[in-house]
């Protein structure tokens, strides 16, 4: 029973963090943000549903299923290197970033206090 | 316990996927198509691995690690070809 209860939640975490990553890449403006959903939170979020199910076919440790560990192992390598083959193609292709450059950010901030007494 | 929670995740994960395909087919450029398509498989994998559960059947681990596999090496190729204009040099 309590295992039962373990495993529900994991699943629930798990697929709640999915569905925030992807909303997250539904929602967010830019591409360089949009990449932060899908890296971070689905990745999580498999890894979630993952341990819910390794739990589920261990069996209370009798048959340990290591099939889960392949999966797991494997996507949260290869997630960062295709995250990053992404936003190298981005740059390539020299997509905008919403956020200013930086050196509108310093001419902004010298607009703003002139005498350049900035309080930390 | 499991009965009521796996139908909720399961709608989570369709909602996921819709929202993974709605960028695929809106995205205003070709890496957020790239990111859309990668999300949408990272996703059917958590499809597989809940179904697995809600089937107590641990043969659908194969064809999410299938799936890990040539996911992976599609987002590379599309990423590859989109930075060196060729896949294979």
């Amino acid at each position: 029973m309590l295992l039962e209860i373990v495993i529900s939640l994991f699943i629930l975490i798990g697929a709640a963090f999915a569905l925030i990553g992807s909303i997250g890449l539904a929602r967010l403006p830019d591409f360089y943000m949009r990449l932060h959903g899908p890296t971070k939170a689905t990745t999580l979020g498999v890894g979630g549903l993952v341990i819910a199910s390794f739990l589920y076919f261990s069996h209370g440790w009798e048959d340990v299923s290591l099939h889960e560990i392949l999966v797991t192992l494997f996507l949260f390598i290869t997630a960062p290197i295709s995250a990053s083959l992404a936003s190298k193609a981005a740059l390539h292709l020299k997509l905008r970033s919403l956020a200013p450059a930086p050196e509108t950010i310093a001419k902004q901030e010298d607009a703003a206090d002139p005498a350049g007494e900035r309080q930390g | 316990m499991l009965n009521l929670v796996i139908p909720v995740a399961l709608a989570m994960m369709t909602v996921a996927m819709a929202l993974n395909l709605w960028r695929v087919v809106r995205g205003p450029d070709l890496p957020d198509r790239i990111i859309g398509l990668d999300t949408l498989y990272v996703n059917t994998i958590a499809l597989l691995v809940l179904f697995g559960i809600g089937e107590s059947n641990a043969v659908y681990f194969e064809a999410a690690l299938l799936i890990a596999m040539m996911g992976f090496v599609g987002t590379v190729a599309l990423c590859k070809y989109l930075l060196r204009g060729d896949v294979i040099e």
